[in-house]
């Protein structure tokens, strides 16, 4: 308590660094969370994979060894050191597939959450803000979209769009937008009536200003952590449709994709199948790490005072 | 508290009629003729593709094929399917006990594994317990479960030889369906090894879609556990030197429970789209493996029925969770 109006005396003489500041503070809570720290780095690491994949892969992805079909991991009898997680049915090197699957998912996991975000950001100010029939209209398809399945919705757009990564990227991103406009939409109702608001208001401020300068920037901390959940179930939905069928298309690297085709495969190869779900566990996990300590450094409910 | 569900209810009407218009509209959208994809191979000549277009109504103005199928539907009547040419409804009861069997199970071994866990890693924050718990629940949340069933598969059935790869039932028992429900049934049929063949069948698909509703259900529990824990009457009933398993347990558990059963009512539509993917690796007879052999038959009929049917039994589940929270919650009702 002392800390804050100390803090809070200097800010008035000193020219203040709120956001500077606010990062620090920001690090400090989630630094000390050990999994998100663990997660962060796990994903940067799979960031840097996916950008040098050509660099670091051993083989390129679409390469056919044919005179070694299904070899297994170079540790098993029968492996090869030359492909340390072994070979597929028709001799390509898991490993490189694996390194080059990694750009799929992770661009899949952006764009989708671009998508939504920014979708959902648009939507949900919008019915926050004006309330009466726009909020009912944009609500009501919101409720539409979630009262579906989320993958049974994703799957028959992309029937209806055709099977493919783009479509599928586009259709999760239209099935985990909702969440976006309920979040935003809350926050901006709770912010809405908020003294800076009026007095923005009343100094004269646009209907687009006050929208998009006042309030949202005051609203930015759940849709930072619905972000981060969205980015790991776009690609396990990327994932899954790619395992169905409906996603990218064969011979693409994406995880999902690979698991499909090594379906076949499962008791006489089970490294085909093995490799490419622990691929996506991991990098899933990573950045589900992340958005708990983002979580908790950004809920000032659960910062330890 | 009947206000309260009648404002439920208003709210819902638009809801339910955007989503028949969705489903509908949907499967207008979906490329291939349906006429065509009932003709299959050998194609169709261009009287009978009239003729058949004329009978499923498919020439007439959108809307009026619209307001004729909802006045189908409220009388009952879901169309026929294009593929099997059976009725969707008929269709629809005769595999939605496999898809209900497999859910509710996993949703017991989900509950039953996922309060529990929850209640004993809050009152132990800190501990090893909760570090492990919480470790396993993220990691099962982070779950693509179609590579755990096919885990669970070279594991058990492939390298053990335990557990059967797919279906229900061993072929060997084949009775007549009473309930639906393969484990009543087959006690029913009294056949020895019926009930064990069709328990056989059933664990691993009941825990692969039981997974992430029990990672969702321990995380819920817990937080909400640990928020009530640090309540002022929590500490005066332990002040009042109340024993501490009365505590948890009456006190603190009881209002715990409110946003637990919430994230329960909520699992319905996880445990929906789960169902897609566990049915379709164990080759489970249910409503995921219709739908998804549906849309790849482009039959028109049962996508779109059957998109309808699902979205209300989950909008249904959800107005009963809404009305239960509201029974145990007195501070909803008052609003």
């Amino acid at each position: 308590m002392t800390d804050q109006s100390a803090g809070e005396g200097t800010a008035a003489t000193l020219p203040p660094e709120p956001r500077n500041r606010g990062l620090v503070e920001f690090w400090h809570y989630f630094s000390m969370n050990t999994g998100a720290v663990i997660g962060l780095v796990v994903f940067t690491l799979l960031v840097l994979m996916a950008i040098f994949a050509p660099l670091v892969a051993p083989h390129l992805p679409d390469e056919q060894f044919r005179d070694s079909l299904l070899t297994p991991p170079a540790w098993q009898e029968g492996g090869k050191s030359m492909f340390l997680l072994g070979t597929d049915a028709v001799g390509r090197d898991m490993l490189s597939r694996l390194i080059h699957g990694a750009r799929y998912s992770l661009f899949i996991g952006l764009v989708v959450v671009v998508f939504a975000l920014v979708s959902g950001i648009i939507l949900g100010v919008l019915a926050g803000y004006f309330r009466g029939w726009v909020d009912a209209l944009i609500m009501r398809v919101m409720d539409i979209i979630l009262a579906f399945p989320s993958l049974l919705l994703a799957l028959v757009l992309v029937a209806i769009l055709g099977p493919g990564l783009f479509n599928a990227m586009l259709a999760i991103a239209l099935v985990l937008q909702p969440h976006f406009a309920r979040l935003t939409r809350a926050a901006v109702m709770a912010e809405k009536n908020r003294e800076y608001v009026v007095s923005a208001k009343v100094a004269g401020a646009s209907h687009l200003r006050l929208m998009l300068v006042t309030i949202l920037p005051n609203c930015v901390a759940p849709l930072i952590v619905q972000a981060t959940l969205s980015f790991s179930n776009a690609i396990l939905e990327a994932a899954a449709l790619g395992f169905l069928g409906m996603g990218a298309q064969p011979p693409t690297p994406e995880w999902g994709t690979m698991l499909a085709s090594a379906r076949e495969f499962i008791l006489r190869a089970p490294w085909v199948v093995t490799f490419p779900g622990l691929a996506i566990l991991i990098t899933v996990l990573a950045i589900n790490l992340i958005g708990d300590g983002l979580r908790d450094a950004l809920d000032p409910k659960l910062k330890r005072s | 508290m009947f206000r309260y569900l009648l404002h439920k209810l208003a709210l819902i009407v638009p809801t339910v009629i955007g989503i028949s218009l969705a489903a509908f509209a949907f499967v207008r959208l979906l490329p291939g003729d349906p006429i065509l994809a009932l003709a299959g191979e050998r194609g169709v000549s261009p009287e009978r593709y009239a003729e058949l277009i004329e009978r499923f109504g498919y020439n007439r103005p959108y809307i009026v094929q619209y307001l004729d199928y909802i006045g189908n539907v409220l009388t009952g009547d879901f169309g026929i399917s294009i593929a099997t040419k059976r009725p969707v409804w008929g269709e629809f009861m005769a595999l939605f006990p496999a898809t209900l069997e497999l859910a509710v199970v996993a949703l017991i071994i989900a509950v039953a594994i996922g309060i529990p866990a929850g209640i004993f890693a809050a009152v132990k924050r800190g501990s090893w317990f909760d570090q492990a718990t919480m470790g396993v629940a993220l990691t099962g949340y982070s779950m693509p479960i179609f590579w755990w069933g096919l885990l669970l598969i070279i594991f058990f059935s492939g390298y053990l030889g335990w557990t059967p790869v797919s279906g229900r039932i061993g072929l060997q028992y084949f009775f007549r369906p009473v309930t639906g429900f393969m484990l009543i049934d087959s006690l029913i049929a009294g056949r020895p090894g019926a009930f064990s063949s069709a328990v056989s069948h059933l664990i691993l698909p009941s825990i692969v879609l039981a997974t992430i509703p029990l990672a969702v259900i321990a995380r819920q529990t817990r937080s909400a556990m640990l928020e009530v824990l640090g309540e002022d009457y929590v500490r005066t009933a332990r002040a009042k030197g109340l024993a501490p398993r009365r505590v948890v347990g009456l006190h603190a558990f009881r209002n715990a429970l409110i946003p637990v059963v919430t994230t329960i009512g909520l699992q319905v539509g996880t445990l929906m789209a789960g169902a897609i993917l566990t049915e379709t690796i164990f080759s489970w007879p249910g409503i995921g493996k219709w739908m998804i052999d549906a849309i790849g038959k482009r039959d028109y009929v049962v996508v779109q029925s059957g998109l309808l049917i699902i979205a209300l039994i989950v909008m249904a589940v959800n107005l009963l969770v809404d009305m239960l929270y509201a029974v145990i919650n007195p501070r909803i009702r008052v609003q």
